[in-house]
């Protein structure tokens, strides 16, 4: 325990440092969309008979928890390939699953960072959402999925450029069909059958489901629950396996 | 204290605690065979220097020994717990001083021995007490909240060995932990190295730096493509070959001819028509002797 939280406080610390230029990046991306996506629309498109900026925040929501916690991979790359940091770590007597605990809570922190400066945001835009607990369970479970996913896949690359490639395979694509931008039941039938595949799809609908105050499905929450679990094992054999 | 086996030198221990014991030790990259069967014990309070050139597999037996790779086959042991089967409590034995400098360079020099000391299970009182305590044994108080990418490379190495002493490990592990630093820094970490010997520690060096493994090694063992070749006190291997070494140019070539004693070279110089160096001999003749290879890279 005593290691998951040493393990942790190194990567807030960094975090701290940084804080501002982090926050100031956080802010970026949801401005822009907010523009070009949501103002840009105009306030008379509406989706599911609600304004598109009501669709759009949860969406950006889902979004951001999941690039924000992914970015963990690259804090991760940096203090592997550059700083060698990984090294003081697999020195210490601590065990892989204290590692792999403390950098995927540093990457649910981070998730939930960048969601407190869209709330902001909307905040500041005038759009009222309801931000229950289910809201905040399907961002945390989103967070934990991607956080996970990162940290096997910082295990797994061998450089910076690798750690790039897979983002832009694999984050990117997620980014924009995974229901962030547009209700998916609006895409053919073989699309959606795809897009279902996407954990961002059921992260987006769980929390845009909870913003909009239905009752929760559970299957999206079991299904980013069981694919969290199944990651978090994974990152823990990736971890072992990196020591070769 | 030295025996001959196959031509090659072995050291016997006769009294040694074992702080690090090591058997058969081999370590294979896909076909690259790094280590080909090591055998070892370093006594309690000993300096013992790994020399070998690049390649050689001195820093591949440090990583296996605090963790950071995994053998192929053998044992080895630190202060009696097995690195494999009791991997938790031999990496509580050591601290490690690698090659490259690793430190969080964005955090303080206090965060980055906090944090070690969290990792090591320290409490806070215990951490922040020995802090202090290292800071000024390795001579760095001044810059405690200073960032690490505010140091010299100098004070980074000084850091570090502050890092891997919080907490009191038994072994200290110390990779090439001059390489980079101008001469009177060197110095300064060799005195530094000698003090942490003085406390207790038992200290495993690497180093391709043959005077720095005459100042400080008690003992030295030569490695070669993952062997060792030849391990001794520095003084008995010196002394199996002579006192004093004449190099002269033979046909384009480097020969170094061996003497017992001055009286014996200067008789030799005496005879001498061409250019030649007279000097004392050093652990690189040794290495040169048992493998026809320079320990430089």
């Amino acid at each position: 325990m005593r290691g998951c939280l040493a393990v942790y406080e190194r990567e807030m610390l960094i975090l701290k440092k940084k804080l501002a230029r982090q926050l100031a990046s956080m802010s970026v991306g949801p401005i822009l969309y907010l523009i070009a996506f949501g103002l840009g629309m105009g306030k008379d498109v509406q989706v599911h008979g609600r304004p598109y900026l009501e669709f759009l925040i949860p969406g950006l929501v889902a979004m951001s928890s999941m690039t924000q916690a992914f970015a963990i991979a690259s804090e991760i790359n940096i203090a592997r390939f550059y700083w060698r940091i990984f090294e003081e770590f697999q020195a210490a007597p601590i065990r892989n699953i204290a590692y792999v605990t403390g950098e995927v809570l540093a990457g649910i922190t981070r998730g939930l960072l960048s969601i407190g400066v869209i709330l902001l945001i909307a905040l500041i835009a005038g759009i009222a959402l309801s931000y229950n607990l289910f809201f905040w369970l399907a961002v945390v479970l989103n967070s934990f999925v991607f956080a996970s996913l990162a940290v096997c896949m910082a295990m797994l690359v061998r450089s910076h450029a690798d750690q790039a490639l897979l983002t832009n395979f694999f984050i990117t694509p997620m980014a924009f069909l995974g229901g962030t931008f547009f209700p998916v039941d609006r895409m053919p039938l073989w699309v959606q059958k795809v897009l279902d595949f996407l954990p961002l799809t059921h992260a987006a609908h769980a929390i845009r489901g909870a913003a909009y105050g239905e009752t929760p499905q559970p299957f999206s929450y079991l299904l980013l629950a069981g694919l969290g679990g199944m990651l978090f094992v994974l990152a823990f054999y990736c971890v072992s396996k990196a020591k070769e | 204290m030295g025996a001959r086996d196959g031509g090659r030198l072995r050291w016997r221990s006769q009294n040694s605690h074992g702080m690090i014991r090591i058997e058969n030790l081999k370590k294979n990259y896909r076909t690259i065979e790094a280590l080909k069967g090591v055998n070892l014990q370093v006594g309690e309070g000993e300096i013992f220097a790994y020399l070998g050139p690049n390649g050689s597999g001195k820093t591949t037996t440090i990583k296996i020994l605090t963790g950071l790779a995994s053998p192929s086959s053998g044992d080895a042991y630190l202060s009696g717990y097995h690195i494999l089967r009791q991997t938790l409590d031999a990496k509580r034995q050591c601290g490690l001083v690698p090659q490259t400098i690793n430190l969080d360079h964005e955090l303080t020099v206090y965060e980055n021995l906090n944090i070690h000391g969290k990792l090591f299970h320290m409490r806070r009182r215990e951490r922040l007490s020995r802090i202090d305590e290292l800071l000024e044994y390795v001579d760095i108080k001044e810059r405690r909240d200073s960032p690490v990418k505010q140091l010299s490379g100098g004070m980074k190495r000084r850091v570090m060995v502050a890092r891997a002493l919080m907490h009191a490990p038994r072994i200290l592990f110390l990779d090439e932990p001059t390489v980079g630093l101008d001469p009177t820094i060197r110095r300064k970490i060799w005195s530094l190295v000698k003090k942490i010997q003085q406390s207790g520690s038992t200290i495993f060096l690497t180093t391709h730096y043959i005077e720095e493994a005459e100042f400080l090694a008690d003992r030295v063992a030569f490695l070669e493509a993952g062997r060792i070749v030849a391990l001794d006190a520095p003084q008995a291997m010196m002394g199996r070959l002579g006192a004093w070494a004449m190099d002269e140019i033979v046909n384009g070539e480097m020969e170094t001819t061996y003497f017992k004693g001055r009286e014996e070279a200067n008789r030799h110089v005496a005879l001498q028509k061409g250019s030649f160096a007279l000097r004392r001999v050093n652990l690189e003749d040794v290495f040169l002797s048992v493998t026809g290879k320079k320990v430089q890279p």
